[in-house]
């Protein structure tokens, strides 16, 4: 593969039903790249739960994946409203979703648990009022 | 036990699936309607059992690498998840029995494929 392949997504606000192109565009191109099954699969549902959350959280934002031959990053930017209490917010169950995403089966508050658990890196940084920002790596294990 | 038997176990609808979709392993099961717990719990080749029937499934779902999606209790799927689930060759099945019956028959299937 090229040294380096970079990708860039825009993620509209409030479209729930677009919401996950980035993520599943992504798992396309890292398969493509030869990247295994599995570290595909956790990178997408990093990504995935990032990108649902800017959606739902945010009112959109930016997506920058770079892969390496060492390493997948995703870097999540938005300028939401962010987040108040971070250790809080990665809590599991813990979530500020309206009822009317949770209809549509988010809100669970197991979003950022959950990129805790895939992503071999999680860092979460917000300004409250100015947005959040949010990066995983994932390293690829040698062949 | 491939998905394809696990749909006449059920006497589960298949409403859409690519064929070589329907002839994957089952390998266990999730029953969920939160989408965050699937992703977080659901392992690849699993069943998932669900009674939510939007877009958001498909996403999950293929995210998730599951072998396919049972809608129990007859839900149906709405259009935009069946259109989905069509142009990625997802498996959906709508099953008339309760998330609790699919499960135990999933069990079940499994538990008679290890003894064949
Ligand atoms: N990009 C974001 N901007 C603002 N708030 C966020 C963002 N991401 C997460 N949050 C906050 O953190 C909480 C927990 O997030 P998460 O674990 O993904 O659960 P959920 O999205 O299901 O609520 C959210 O409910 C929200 O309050
Ligand atoms: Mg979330």
């Amino acid at each position: 593969m090229p040294d380096i392949v970079r990708l860039h997504y825009d993620v509209d606000g409030d479209n729930f039903m677009a919401a996950g192109e980035a993520s599943s565009t992504v798992k396309n191109v890292l398969k493509r790249l030869g990247i295994g099954e599995d570290m595909v699969r956790r990178a997408a549902i990093c990504l995935y739960e990032g990108e649902i959350n800017m959606v739902i959280h945010a009112n959109g934002g930016t997506i920058d994946v770079s892969v390496s031959p060492q390493t997948i990053e995703m870097v999540l930017k938005d300028q939401g409203e962010g987040i108040p209490d971070i250790e809080q917010a990665m809590q599991e169950g813990f979530s500020t979703a309206s009822d009317r995403v949770r209809d549509l089966g988010f809100g669970a508050g197991m979003g950022l648990p959950n990129m805790r658990r895939y992503a071999d890196s999680l860092e979460v940084s917000s300004e409250p009022g100015q947005g959040t920002r949010v990066v995983m790596t994932l390293n690829i294990a040698p062949a | 036990m491939t998905v394809a038997e696990l749909a006449a176990r059920l006497d589960a609808k298949v409403l859409c699936g690519a064929e070589t979709a329907l002839e994957r392993a089952v390998q266990g099961a999730y029953a969920g309607d939160l989408l965050s717990w699937v992703m977080g719990r659901a392992r690849a080749g699993m069943v998932w059992v669900t009674i939510m029937s939007n877009m958001n499934v498909a996403a999950v779902a293929l995210l998730a690498d599951v072998s396919c999606v049972v809608l129990s209790e007859n839900v149906a799927p709405d259009e935009a998840l069946l259109a989905r689930a069509v142009r990625e060759g997802l498996v959906l099945l709508s099953a008339p029995l309760s998330t609790y019956d699919v499960c135990w028959r999933i069990r079940e299937g499994l538990a008679d494929a290890a003894v064949l």
